[in-house]
């Protein structure tokens, strides 16, 4: 099954938000959506899990029941335990035994150790494992992971990763959003969006390979309206091609493409 | 140093409620509150009871006594019936018009309009009432606790049912747990419901001790109905905890909710007749009192507690009680069902089924 939007707007007052948005999010696949800060990613993904109505556009959503979301920076309600956290969502979701998958997720994020423990307790990185595998407890077909990763540490963002990646091989359909281009990579389909506005989108090998034109290193850019820092040397992007072309990444393909719209012309 | 002060006036210019707590509302309080502060009763409402009913209240309406306004002449009526009539509200004097001396019983949970009466007393000497006698039930020493105590068990339970049922929801919203909340299988009435239960207990817990501390520390008198005095407050308290949901709807942090919840509390405070007696208003100000569930608990609860105030007699603060119960409730319900399930998610549901 296949979920998504299609021809998506949505505007908060006079102010559009998202613009022609269409993305679809198949089951079994992580679908990422990246973005800088306002990008509208946080509104896609609350319009997907039907909290925000749009103004024009078709929306394809399964039944409230078989959606999980985890709203950004949210990862549990603070006063309770991990245990009680993933108890409430069990008795609200009707679970019959939810028992062995709780164990299950807990012993997986490294959490069942701090059953007893309030979620206000936890780090940041645990708290966010919390309220992925809180969203993930009822089997939902579309999981809704609004920047899960954001503010955490490396290895946490690695075990959350691999817990995005496991609900996926389960058959559920992931919509993840990041502020990491580099997490996009892992996606099997990537949106990037730009004020609101679908700025590239496809696989991300696909994506990177669509580049027109060549990048290349340098130490001192010869048109810095195409250029930006890579560590301490710059990348400039030739759109006519060059030789010394290096082999660029999605973040690459993202600036030129960020680039190219704030110019007003084409990749 | 003028940076930080230019900086601070900036984000006060922007943060709209704080300027309107800071400004317009001691303003607005001023101006109310100064109608409002007052003790002295100039028009209390008088009934006259007995055989020479008429002569008496003939006189006083020729005379213009003030503070008395005649508004029952009952040339039948006795002592019992003149009770009843200030158990019943329906005056706060009233003047047993027999054989001299006349007696003048007053209402002691009144105690402003009876002090007013009792200080009025001495100009009447110069009519041709001859001597009279004047008895105040209810609260014979006019004391204080003895009509504070109970307004207090209203003032409690809007502090706690306000301020604490708006923090606890907002909390929820700050901390984007009310977004998971709506995205979870649950009935938006399980949700709102769920969140109230706890406030509603807590509330009752809270009226079951101070009335208790009330009726033993300050020795304040019970004379009434329990279950009248139960319902009433099962009553206010789904009105003030309807306030705190309303309020925790229309607020983004639980610093504006407590801003909000002050501004609704300080006018239930001064205008409800909790302590200034709304006989002594002016009607601009008054009908505010008229829409605060307060007003309408303060006099069941002084009723009930100080003059056993029968359940009929009590129909109208029930009804308004119930109303204002209804409407606040009603709409807090209907704008959290509106931050729980937002019309787009059946809007899609609908286009999904369609298609």
């Amino acid at each position: 099954m296949t979920w998504g939007v299609a021809g998506l707007a949505v505007s908060f007052g006079a102010r559009p938000a998202l613009e022609q948005i269409t993305l679809e999010v198949p089951a079994g696949r992580v679908t990422a959506v990246v973005g800088g800060d306002g990008a509208g990613k946080s509104t896609l993904l609350r319009v997907m899990a039907g909290l925000v109505t749009p103004r024009r556009g078709t929306v394809r959503l399964p039944a409230r029941a078989r959606v999980g979301y985890l709203p950004t920076r949210a990862g549990g309600f603070r006063d309770l335990t991990v245990a009680e956290n993933l108890e409430f969502v069990a008795a609200a979701a009707r679970l019959p035994d939810p028992e062995p998958r709780t164990d299950d997720l807990l012993r997986r994020t490294g959490l069942a150790a701090f059953r007893k423990r309030l979620a206000r307790d936890l780090s940041g990185g645990m708290r966010q494992k919390l309220g992925v595998i809180m969203a993930m407890l009822p089997s939902p077909d579309l999981l809704i992971l609004d920047e899960p990763t954001t503010g955490i540490d490396p290895v946490s963002r690695s075990d959350l990763w691999r817990l995005i990646a496991l609900a996926a091989a389960g058959g559920t359909a992931v919509l993840v959003s990041s502020a990491y281009l580099e997490e996009a990579e892992r996606a099997s389909w990537v949106l990037v969006l730009h004020e609101g506005r679908t700025l590239v989108a496809g696989p991300p090998t696909e994506v990177v390979a669509s580049l027109p034109g060549a990048i290349v290193e340098v130490d001192a850019p010869a048109h810095p309206e195409s250029a930006w820092r890579r560590g301490p040397r710059w990348r400039e992007w030739r759109p006519g091609g060059d030789p010394a072309a290096v082999a660029p990444g999605l973040e690459d393909v993202v600036i030129v493409a960020s680039l190219a719209a704030g110019a007003g012309r084409a990749p | 140093m003028q940076a930080m002060i230019r900086k601070e006036f900036r984000q006060v210019r922007r943060d709209r409620r704080t300027l309107a707590l800071m400004i317009a509302v001691p303003l607005l309080m001023l101006v109310v509150f100064g109608y409002v502060a007052r003790f002295d009763v100039k028009d209390i409402p008088t009934a006259v009871l007995g055989p020479r009913a008429e002569a008496v209240a003939a006189m006083l309406e020729q005379t213009d006594q003030d503070p008395f306004e005649v508004t029952i002449i009952d040339p039948s009526g006795d002592r019992s019936s003149a009770e009843d009539l200030l158990r019943r509200s329906r005056a706060i004097i009233a003047i047993l018009a027999d054989e001299p001396p006349f007696t003048f019983l007053l209402d002691g949970s009144e105690m402003f309009a009876a002090q007013s009466a009792r200080a009025a007393m001495s100009g009447l000497v110069d009519l041709p009432v001859g001597a009279v006698e004047v008895e105040v039930l209810f609260n014979p020493e006019l004391s204080t606790a003895a009509i504070m105590v109970p307004a207090l068990v209203g003032m409690v339970l809007t502090a706690v049912g306000t301020v604490i049922t708006s923090l606890g929801v907002v909390r929820e919203r700050q901390e984007g747990t009310l977004e998971q909340l709506a995205v979870l299988p649950l009935r938006p009435r399980d949700v709102i419901v769920g969140k109230i239960a706890p406030y509603f207990l807590v509330g009752i817990v809270d009226m079951v001790v101070i009335t208790a501390a009330g009726l033993l520390l300050f020795n304040v008198p019970f004379r009434g109905s329990w279950p009248v005095f139960i319902a009433g407050s099962l009553l206010f308290l789904l009105a003030v905890l309807g306030t705190g949901v309303l309020i925790s709807t229309v607020s983004q942090t639980q610093g504006e909710a407590i801003q909000l919840a002050i501004m609704t509390m300080l006018p239930q405070v001064m205008l409800s007749g909790m302590i200034f007696p709304l006989t002594s208003m002016p009607w601009g100000v008054r009908w505010i009192s008229y829409l605060l569930p307060l007003t309408y608990f303060v006099q069941i609860v002084r009723g009930v507690f100080l003059k056993a105030t029968p359940f009929d007699a009590l129909g109208i603060p029930f009804l308004a009680l119930t109303s204002l119960a209804v409407v606040v409730l009603g709409l807090a319900v209907l704008r959290f069902r509106r931050d729980l399930a937002p019309a787009g998610r059946r809007r899609h549901a609908a286009t999904e089924g369609a298609s």
